[in-house]
């Protein structure tokens, strides 16, 4: 069973749509109590970071998400907006990030960006996995994902790099520590990929 | 490498699949949604879709058909079509749908954009500007299906949609549009030196060649196709297609 955290944030329907898909129950958590007993967590998100984190803050369930993540070790997985918000901060905004991984969330630097339109980053691209782990089990070598961001995570630790992508610089598409894991693209709507990808999630 | 987008666009009227030529004679090519399954199955990039009916009938976007598309999409997917409200502008999102294109609701109302970009972020709101050249020289922005001129000059408008934080710009042909012989180049000279917003072309591909044109002019830019996407042949029989990753990847 799936948890996916709605705080008002983010295509919830998109995931529920794959997971449909593979087969695999998930249920939506709108509340506190929605939370109890959940063995695996999507924390999806868009738009700008202060306003994720304060819908978050605001929904009830922060507390309760900090003790199955911190204390419990419930695997979860931050998506685009939901992985910056598990970093300290972010450059795009004033609030204090989740803290569940060692990392910053800073802006992409144009003067790297060789085209027209430099940000936002919008489109396929490849990630590259920096680790062998379950999570990008079964992905072709050549597997692309649809990206949409200006900002990107940067983790303190390099040993936590889980992927990497080229956009100007390098940087790190995917994350993992511990039981949490971040990616900045959008699996729920990279095809077949991305497909894969969530299915993983739900048998780590 | 970041690629350009290769984007089908479809056209919906009466809850049917229509393909137009120059925006007239709306041709029935099928059921849109089995046309959304062959596409998924397909992989494209991401998928367009514009009600052409709404506005002129002054309906409301129909959720229904929407959701139903969302629900059978595993891609990004732009809706466009009678969003007049932020409230329907929300109500499309929540179905599963991250892009929603503004198009004659702008231009009566600009704010419009900014209103839907502070509540959804801008990355998810288009502007559409269908163009026509003008008798003496120069481009026009028409709405309602290309009936009612606006008098707006395109590439200012493209400027204001930018300041009022739009997310990118979507600009239709009406003189290429079925005519498959290849898109305006000049236009979209003209439409790229007017921002930096993330950008789609749409009108005339016939062929992937023209497709690969613009993307070696103008690299990462969304390259939509109506046409050439679900005919094939000289006598345009209906057959969805879309070229396979390898088929792409010789076009970048």
């Amino acid at each position: 069973m799936i948890t996916l955290i709605d705080y008002g944030v983010g295509n919830i329907n998109a995931f529920v749509n794959v997971y449909k898909r593979v087969d695999v129950p998930v249920k939506i958590a709108r509340t506190k109590a929605d939370l109890i007993g959940a063995e695996k967590l999507i924390l999806p998100g868009v738009g700008h970071f202060d306003h994720a984190m304060n819908q978050l803050n605001r929904s009830g369930m922060r507390e309760t998400l900090d003790e199955l993540v911190l204390e419990e070790d419930v695997p979860v997985i931050g998506i685009c907006v939901g992985m910056q918000m598990m970093a300290n901060s972010s450059e795009e905004g004033q609030l204090e990030g989740l803290k569940w991984i060692d990392a910053k969330v800073k802006k992409f630097d144009e003067r790297k960006i060789d085209q027209v339109t430099r940000l936002p980053h919008m489109g396929w691209n490849d990630v590259k996995p920096a680790k062998d782990i379950l999570l990008f089990e079964g992905l072709e070598n050549n597997a692309i994902f649809y990206f949409l961001h200006t900002y990107y995570f940067e983790c303190n630790r390099a040993e936590e790099i889980l992927a990497t992508t080229t956009y100007g610089d390098e940087f790190a598409s995917a994350a993992h520590y511990k039981n949490r894991y971040g990616i900045q693209f959008h699996p729920e709507k990279s095809h077949h990929y991305g497909e894969i990808l969530l299915n993983n999630f739900s048998r780590i | 490498m970041l690629r350009p987008r290769i984007i089908p666009s479809l056209l919906i009227q009466d809850n049917g699949l229509v393909k137009t030529v120059n925006f007239k004679n709306p041709k029935y090519v099928g059921d849109p949604i089995n046309a959304v399954k062959i596409f998924n199955e397909k992989a494209v990039d991401e998928l367009a879709i514009f009600d052409i009916d709404a506005t002129v009938k002054r309906q409301e976007p129909n959720y229904s058909l929407i959701e139903r598309i969302a629900n059978q999409s595993r891609m990004p997917l732009c809706y466009g079509g009678g969003v007049k409200t932020v409230e329907q502008a929300q109500r499309i999102f929540s179905l599963g749908i991250e892009k929603i294109a503004l198009s004659s609701a702008v231009i009566h109302n600009p704010s419009l954009v900014t209103q839907i970009a502070e509540r959804v972020g801008a990355q998810s709101v288009i502007v559409v500007l269908d163009v026509k050249k003008k008798l003496f020289g120069g481009y026009e922005v028409y709405t309602h299906n290309g009936k009612k001129s606006t008098g707006l000059n395109p590439f200012k408008f493209i400027e204001e949609a930018q300041e009022l934080g739009a997310g990118e710009i979507v600009i239709n042909s009406i003189d290429q549009d079925g005519i498959m012989k290849g898109y305006d180049m000049s236009l979209i000279d003209k439409a790229r030196n007017s921002t930096s917003l993330p950008m789609t072309v749409l009108g005339g591909a016939g062929s992937l060649d023209d497709i690969q044109a613009v993307i070696k002019r103008h690299k990462i830019m969304g390259v939509a196709a109506g046409s050439l996407f679900v005919f094939k042949g000289v006598y345009k029989a209906v057959l969805i297609n879309y070229p396979s990753k390898e088929e792409k990847e010789k076009l970048y």
